[in-house]
């Protein structure tokens, strides 16, 4: 499990970039839930976090596909493969994670093995 | 509603389908095609796919095992439609009976000269990327006529195969219609930064070469030679087949801002349409992926509940991939007043400019700064959605 941050240092309708290998995607919807996926969206080598952020879903910034955040799977093409989902728990108003064992849905070209 | 037909099975097409659906629609959906390839992804066919990273299956636009209780009609084309808007004719000598209809038969390139010897190309379908990516040889020569995205896409790819390239374009600068001088100037560079040969301000005369294409001739007198040429000069809607419908067709399939056309129970979407736009307070015909996908949502929301149901769009996006960057534009850039770098420098390369009109900002364009690109595009949206529809209704 990891401890991410406080609570109260990501608001309603931000998204977070954990530089971890590979990077996490964290999420506090404007209903208040904290959700996790992988970072780097399953079509090209884009930051989820920087997606566009409604409801339970987040929009790819680059090309669109549009990812659930509780499932993981992606609405359409280009995006074809799901992210994973990670494991949140808010211990005393801090967020903790606890990462998918599963593999990741890297992109073609991006290897997520190679870390930083 | 019982019966509705997509005519024009692609991006635009396809989105409006899945909405179909989405939005509850249980009748029968007929998708009209004329090509017989799978739907397929466009924007790759200038970048990965003519590069050959990318094959056939991954740009497909159906998603794995995707089944939109639709019934294809692939390899025909719809040649007309009867001014009700309740008959459908076909290539084939069949005509579809449907009481709702969704225009999405996209554009296709300007081809400036009737005959053109063989090496010419123009780049629209999975076929055409195929025929240029056989000409991209190391060592081959082309020329790209027309530095616009397509263009510019079209020679970055090749100078990564190894091709000696030749972009030509008539306007003094590249990319300053889209992108206002300064930028468009900075983007174009990149050609030159790669070591492509860019020849702007001058136009072409004309093609030489007899069977096969052996050069291109230039307004000032030069001859550039090529083995091969892409013409990158711009596309038209295809809009032809409605002639006769009533439908107004100046510049695309004409809309309101929701995607709805004169007939009830017709609406029309992606490049072949041109919606109302309020801010700009004229009809504006998107050539872009993202307006092709997102509005399909929208036209079908008018059309299944009458146009009582009016769905608010985003300001428009696209991106452009060259030299192994991404350009990103939102919004309106024509008619901006200034445009200012806020963040990193043009000279780098790596930028972001917002564009003003009114001291509010229109605009914002990047390549890098992906971040706070979407946060300037998820601005733009804001403003959109808080000019009241009142103030600005025709
Ligand atoms: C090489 C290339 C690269 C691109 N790159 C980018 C990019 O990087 N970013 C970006 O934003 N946009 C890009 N675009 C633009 C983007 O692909 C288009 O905006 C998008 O394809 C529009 O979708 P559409 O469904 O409206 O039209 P189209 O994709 O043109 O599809 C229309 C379909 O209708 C069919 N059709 C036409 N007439 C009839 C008829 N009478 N009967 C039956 N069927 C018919 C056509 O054959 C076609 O299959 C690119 C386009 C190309 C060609
Ligand atoms: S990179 Fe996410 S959809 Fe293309």
């Amino acid at each position: 499990m990891i401890r991410v941050c406080p609570l109260a240092d990501l608001a309603r309708g931000e998204a977070k970039r954990l530089d971890l290998d590979p990077a996490v995607a964290i999420f506090h919807t404007e209903d208040g839930e904290v959700l996790a996926i992988d970072d780097t969206c399953t079509h090209q080598d884009a930051s989820l976090a920087d997606g566009w952020l409604e409801g339970c879903e987040v929009e790819c910034p680059l090309h669109s596909s549009k990812f659930d955040l509780r499932t993981g799977q992606v609405d359409a093409p280009p995006a074809k493969r799901p992210v994973r989902t990670h494991q949140v728990t808010i211990t005393d108003g801090d967020i903790y994670l606890t990462i998918a064992s599963e593999q990741p849905n890297a992109p073609a070209g991006v290897d997520v093995e190679a870390g930083p | 509603m019982k019966a509705v037909a997509v005519v024009g099975g692609s991006l635009a097409g396809l989105s409006a389908a899945r909405a179909l659906r989405k939005q509850g629609f249980d009748g029968s959906v007929t998708i009209v095609s004329d090509e017989t390839r799978p739907p397929y992804d466009r924007p790759p066919l200038s970048k990965s796919f003519l590069a050959g990273a990318t094959t056939e299956g991954e740009i497909a636009l159906l998603g794995d095992g995707e089944d939109l209780g639709a019934a294809w009609r692939t390899g025909v084309t719809a040649t007309r439609l009867d001014p009700r808007g309740r008959r459908v004719e076909l290539s084939d000598g069949t005509a579809l009976a449907v009481d709702g209809l969704v225009i999405a038969t996209g554009a296709r390139p300007r081809r400036p000269w009737p005959r053109m010897p063989a090496g010419v190309d123009v780049l629209r379908t999975l076929d055409d990327a195929l025929g240029l990516r056989a000409r991209l040889v190391p060592g081959a020569r082309l020329v790209v006529v027309g530095a616009g995205f397509i263009g510019a896409e079209v020679a970055s790819t090749a100078h990564g195969l190894g091709v000696e390239v030749t972009v030509i374009e008539a306007a003094p600068t590249p990319l300053s219609g889209p992108l206002g001088i300064d930028i468009g100037a900075v983007v174009s560079a990149l050609h030159a930064d790669h070591g492509v040969r860019l020849l702007s301000g001058v136009g072409v005369a004309g093609l030489v070469g007899a069977a096969q294409i052996e050069g291109v001739e230039l307004t000032d007198g030069r001859t550039v030679a090529a083995d091969a040429v892409l013409l990158g000069v711009g596309v038209q809607p295809n809009v032809e087949w409605l002639t006769g419908s009533g439908l107004p067709l100046t510049g695309g399939v004409q809309c309101d801002s929701y995607g709805a056309t004169g007939i009830p129970n017709v609406v029309a979407v992606g490049d072949c349409a041109t919606w109302y736009d309020r801010e700009l307070g004229a009809y504006h015909r998107i050539e872009h992926w993202t307006a092709a996908r997102e509005r399909g949502a929208i036209a079908v929301s008018s059309l299944l509940s009458g146009g009582t149901v009016r769905v608010e769009g985003r300001p428009p996006y696209f991106w452009s991939d060259q030299y192994g960057c991404t350009l990103q534009v939102a919004g309106h850039t024509s008619g901006a007043e200034s445009a200012t770098v806020e963040e990193g420098s043009v000279q780098d390369r790596d930028f972001l400019a917002v564009y003003r009109r009114g001291g509010e900002p229109v605009a914002v364009v990047a390549l890098g700064h992906s971040r706070s690109f979407m946060r300037w595009r998820k601005q733009l949206a804001r403003r959109a959605v808080s000019v009241p529809p009142s103030a600005l209704s025709r």
